[in-house]
């Protein structure tokens, strides 16, 4: 009884820090640039696809892991400059729009350079699982949310000790006086992808072990990690953080008590729930912001 | 010249905000820009600090021509603004406001400038740490000067730095405007409060819709009929 509900809490936890730095990532940009950027989810993906095809092609797995999230953090920032920057002056909605095109596009370029098929990584410390009173816990899925942590603590160091990381919040404060004070607000915005980028692909390495990848794995994590963002306060760093474990542990009780059928359908009536009764999410700022 | 605007339009879509304005600031002068609701006193600010966009003519700032300079540089060259609606960063520390405030600017005594600041205005000090958005809004607007002074502007532009504040609060601030400028600091000021702002001023500009229609010394400009009347309510 108890294992059971233990071994979907570490289930729900394993995913939730997932969704927990896509959410972050949603937040950045948002922040940054009131965009919700559509293709957060193509980040995951790349991340987890760059790492199997670099393993697979022989290279040792740090290595790999390494050069994945350089590329995706290319990736992001050729985003920014190429699709979302020429479109500046248009309103949200349009480059809304753009980014969703912009995640299409990516799923049909993993296609041509890679390929369909599922891919996987290797356990970053084996597969013996360990027993935790009557249930059994996946190494990788310590990796999973130890990871996750010290991405966060590292993000709350960068956001809230360096100089650059409180003019990016300040932009998000108010745009008009962070220009005003000299600072460069494109920057910003460049910024906000290659982090959103980077927390993507670690969020997407770490859990291919697990899960396992393919070309289109982005659309479901990209969407969940959409429902954390939402269901903490859209822009709301901690928000998204516990929105990503609530969904997480949600999904993992709901597809172990009913049924795996519904594990899917969890983020969606989240993010229902959150539009129709708590439009801020959990912890936004009430106000007229646009969402 | 440190300042020499020329001719320079302003849009905002089809309503022309702007219409060929010419205004000079010399080094070390205190020019007041005084005008009615709408006028486009804060258009023409936003224009000098490249957040508003201008259709036509040109900036100078030191002989340099800056018309087509992002915002961001023209901080570093000197230029700091504090926009109407003092505009702090309300969620942030009053001191991460200071902090930012010396965000362009290089070398290492930004601790030593927050302490000049406190030293100005005292009340920062005792708030240092609380969110500027829990501070009045005589408070906020100590802050707002504070923080574009940290950048060691050349040029300090302040617009209706008096606006809703009690009459003790405005008077504390025109105080602080005054010896900012016996200090050197060279000041663009942009007032509804005419007769305040030309009481302090070397030279002042009339502004109405969009175009400048009046510009003379601080004291003839007080002296005249026309001004009283539009702008004194005397
Ligand atoms: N964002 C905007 N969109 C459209 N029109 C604007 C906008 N901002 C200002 N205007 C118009 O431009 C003109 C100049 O406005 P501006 O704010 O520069 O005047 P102001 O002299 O600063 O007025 P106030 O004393 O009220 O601050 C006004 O007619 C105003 O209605
Ligand atoms: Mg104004």
């Amino acid at each position: 009884m108890f294992a059971e509900l233990l071994q979907y809490l570490f289930a729900g936890l394993t995913s939730g820090a997932i969704y927990a730095l896509a959410g972050l990532g949603f937040a950045i940009i948002y922040n940054a640039s009131h965009v919700i950027n559509f293709a957060q989810g193509e980040f995951i993906m790349i991340g987890g696809m760059a790492t199997s095809m670099m393993v697979a092609a022989g290279l040792p797995l740090p290595l790999a892991i390494a050069l994945a999230v350089v590329v995706t953090m290319m990736v992001g920032v050729a985003l920014e400059k190429f699709a979302i920057e020429p479109a500046r002056n248009s309103d949200v909605v349009t480059i809304i729009i753009i980014t969703i095109g912009a995640s299409i596009f990516l799923r049909g370029l993993a296609q041509v350079v890679w390929d369909k098929e599922f891919h996987s990584l290797p356990a970053f410390s084996g597969e013996t699982p360990i027993n935790v009173a009557g249930a059994t816990l996946m190494p990788q899925s310590i990796w999973v949310v130890g990871i996750s942590v010290l991405v966060i603590v590292a993000l709350w160091w960068f956001f809230n000790r360096t100089l650059f990381g409180k003019a990016m919040l300040a932009t998000s404060f108010n745009r008009l006086a962070a220009q005003l004070m000299g600072i460069g607000v494109k920057k910003v915005l460049m910024v906000s992808f290659a982090l959103s980028a980077l927390l993507g692909a670690v969020g997407g390495i770490v859990v291919t072990p697990i899960t396992f990848t393919n070309y289109e794995a982005g659309i479901m994590l990209g969407l969940k990690g959409f429902s954390a963002a939402v269901l903490g306060g859209l822009g709301n760093g901690l928000g998204a953080i516990v929105g990503g474990l609530v969904v997480g542990i949600a999904e993992a009780l709901a597809s172990g008590y009913l049924s795996s059928a519904y594990k899917d359908a969890v983020a969606f009536v989240i993010i229902l729930f959150v539009l129709f009764f708590l439009p801020n999410g959990l912890f936004g700022k009430k106000g007229t912001d646009r969402v | 010249m440190l300042l020499e605007i020329s001719g320079i339009t302003s849009h905002y879509g089809r309503i022309q905000a702007l219409r060929g304005i010419d205004v000079e600031v010399r080094e070390g002068e205190l020019v007041a820009l005084v005008g009615a609701n709408g006028a486009g006193k804060t258009t023409l600010l936003r224009g000098i600090s490249g957040v508003q966009p201008l259709t036509a003519g040109t900036i100078k700032f030191d002989g340099k021509d800056i018309t087509r300079m992002p915002a961001d540089a023209r901080v570093a060259l000197g230029i700091a603004q504090v926009p109407e609606g003092r505009q702090v960063f309300g969620p942030m520390s009053v001191e991460d406001n200071l902090r930012l405030g010396a965000y362009r600017r290089k070398g290492d005594d930004v601790e030593a400038d927050m302490k000049r600041m406190y030293d100005m205005f005292p009340i920062l000090f005792k708030k240092r740490e609380l969110p500027a958005g829990t501070l009045s809004g005589g408070q906020q607007q100590m802050l707002a000067i504070a923080r574009a002074l940290m950048s060691h502007p050349r040029l300090l532009l302040l617009d209706e730095p008096s606006m809703g504040l009690a009459p003790l609060l405005v008077q504390e601030i025109f105080d602080a405007v005054v010896a900012l400028k016996e200090a050197g600091t060279t000041i663009f000021l942009v007032e509804q409060n005419a007769y305040a702002a030309l009481a302090i001023a070397d030279r002042g500009y009339v502004l109405e819709t969009g175009s400048v229609v009046m510009s003379d010394s601080g004291k003839t400009l007080l002296a005249d009929e026309r001004i009283k009347e539009a702008y004194l309510g005397l």
